[in-house]
């Protein structure tokens, strides 16, 4: 279809992309087995010290079991909230519809910063405490939006007609919901869920306005980065955040297809479209 | 005999209550009224997103109209425009205001251009084998730590980071990229630039083979089958994904701290740096991406990439 010249050119250019995407990510990993504690390049040695430092350090560990629970809660909330609305919005037609599926693109369209300090004015002006409960509160805003999305997708793929045969059949309404729709919709509220912790635990811009004095792990990377400070250990926390995000995304992946598997949620409809 | 059969099969169904027992009855008088199943399920993430979210908005957008006291920095809950006029006066913040918009425009015109090729290729040359390897070799460095990344392009534009080593090398003299604009525009190029190529890819594999062999045969040569065919059904994915790429650009605070170190400040550096002492004029300086995103979305509606957002 294209003339060869114009392959060629494309294949480079993938290729150059490609390498440009993970030079960055390969870099830091290798930096992580640097022995030096000045970060300079080339590394002379290697070492699984840093990692060493970073397992025995209570800070490190302290936030990283704040950044578990926090995903956790966060993807739970998300898991309820977001499955109730994509149910809803796919099955009945009502008034203002059009309306509320477009105020679910505003935590993903608007920039974060704006989400964090539109909460921490509200915690401010109602004197919560900002702690576990406000970073969840915060994550859950747009984590309920990648679950609404990866389910929604899910359910626009799948025939009505399997539910309308169920009831044929004589299956009661919550029997068809139970057995037959939840089956075929369960690897993309899985997915939905494991997106929903693997975003939770890499959130910073939020969170930095929601955590007050505690650390999530994203807080503690970014305290030491911006002080430059420990910057090895950095190296070592960052290359297990990173293994640590891309095990969940990895998963969601096989569960629900490459296609829902999209950062924003919101291309993974028009993937999914695609698709089906 | 259809009622026979019928409760045949709800027999043979595994785990059937008793035919009256209460759980039957709750399905079925749901069943009956979708209103009422519909209100049950809309009520509380609607409930939750509304008070929470939307309010909170709300409550910015109100704060926006008040004024600190500059002695005791308490919030004085008087309606005026001062932190507005204060924004539109200063030329310092004018001179943010347009520098974070031209960031945001000039990295959603990079990653556009580099995401178009790259997308052609995955949606209409690739094998599918490929194709999904492909679509993974962008999902990693999508869902990769935010701040790894950034944390990557601070040790490679540093004094003695790999770029200056590599250029040396190569005989040329080092840069002093780190904290400079350029460096920030580089590494939100490199960050946002997955979320522009799987809306393309999204919108470019849904063009049917045969409009483009449509355009073959009726003589459009490559290039005037790229802009007359391929461009215009790319392009609704194109602006979806440029949402992502301005809209996180624009909010951005992290990056500028850390690779700009204070000699790029945005939007959301005003932003986060007068929370604590002044959150009027933070919540005055936050209207700014909102109104720019409002009219970006309103646009992006217009032009029909609404079933991509």
């Amino acid at each position: 279809m294209e003339p060869a010249g114009l392959r060629t050119a494309l294949r480079i250019w993938v290729a150059v992309v490609l390498v440009l995407l993970f030079t960055p990510i390969l870099l830091i990993i290798v930096y992580a087995f640097g022995p030096s504690v000045v970060q300079t390049w080339p590394l002379r040695g290697f070492t699984w010290h840093w990692f060493a430092v970073a397992w025995h350090d209570p800070a490190v560990r302290q936030a990283f079991l704040l950044s578990v629970k926090v995903g956790v809660l966060a993807a739970g909330v998300a898991l309820v909230l977001g499955s109730a609305l994509s149910y809803a919005l796919h099955n009945f037609r009502f008034f203002g519809r059009e309306g509320v599926s477009f105020l679910l693109v505003l935590p993903i369209a608007l920039p974060g910063v704006i989400t964090g300090v539109a909460l921490n004015n509200v915690f401010g002006f109602t004197n919560i405490q900002l702690g576990v409960l406000t970073i969840v509160i915060g994550h859950s805003t747009f984590c309920i939006v990648i679950v609404y999305n990866n389910l929604i997708a899910r359910l626009r793929r799948t025939p009505r007609s399997l539910g309308e045969a169920s009831m044929d059949l004589g299956a009661r309404g919550w029997q068809t919901q139970l057995y037959v729709m939840f089956p075929l919709v369960a690897t993309a509220l899985v997915s939905g869920a494991l997106l929903a912790f693997a975003l939770s635990f890499d959130e910073v811009i939020v969170t930095v306005f929601t955590a007050g004095a505690n650390f999530t792990l994203p807080l503690w990377i970014f305290g030491q980065l911006r002080l430059g400070q420990q910057l090895p250990e950095v190296n070592a926390v960052v290359t297990i955040v990173i293994l640590l995000t891309i095990v969940p995304v990895l998963l969601a992946a096989r569960l629900a297809g490459a296609g829902a598997v999209t950062r924003s949620g919101a291309a993974a409809v028009a993937a999914a479209d695609a698709a089906g | 005999m259809g009622v026979t059969t019928s409760a045949g099969a709800a027999t043979a169904a595994p785990a059937r209550p008793a035919p009256d027992g209460p759980w039957s009855r709750i399905s079925a008088v749901l069943w009956r009224r979708p209103w009422a199943r519909a209100t049950l399920l809309l009520t509380p993430p609607l409930a939750w997103f509304v008070l929470i979210y939307i309010a909170s908005l709300a409550v910015l957008l109100i704060t926006a109209f008040w004024t600190i006291n500059p002695f005791t920095t308490n919030i004085m809950r008087t309606w005026n425009v001062s932190n507005f006029t204060t924004i539109l006066g200063t030329a310092a913040y004018r001179t943010i205001i347009l520098r974070t918009v031209g960031m945001a425009a000039g990295v959603t015109v990079v990653d556009a251009i580099i995401a178009v090729p790259f997308a052609y290729y995955m949606a209409r040359i690739a094998r599918p084998r490929t194709r999904t390897v492909l679509f993974v070799c962008v999902l990693l460095p999508l869902w990769a730590s935010y701040l790894a990344k950034v944390f990557a392009w601070l040790l490679i534009f540093t004094h003695d980071g790999v770029l200056n080593w590599a250029l040396g090398k190569m005989g040329i003299g080092p840069l002093n990229l780190i904290y400079s604009n350029t460096a920030v525009f580089i590494v939100f190029c490199y960050i946002w630039l997955p979320y522009m190529v799987i809306p393309v890819y999204a919108a470019l594999e849904r063009i049917p083979a045969s409009q483009i062999e449509a355009s073959q045969d009726l003589g459009g040569r490559t290039l005037r089958t790229v802009r007359s065919v391929i461009l215009p059904l790319a392009l609704p994915g194109i602006v979806a994904g440029s949402i992502f790429t301005f809209s996180l650009t624009l909010g951005d605070y992290i990056t500028p701290i850390l690779i700009g170190g204070g000699n790029s400040t945005l939007i959301g550096n005003v932003i986060d740096s007068n929370v604590v002492y002044n959150l009027p004029l933070a919540a005055a300086m936050a209207t700014v991406p909102i109104a720019i995103m409002a009219c970006y979305l309103l646009a992006a509606r217009a032009l029909g990439a609404s079933r991509e957002i």
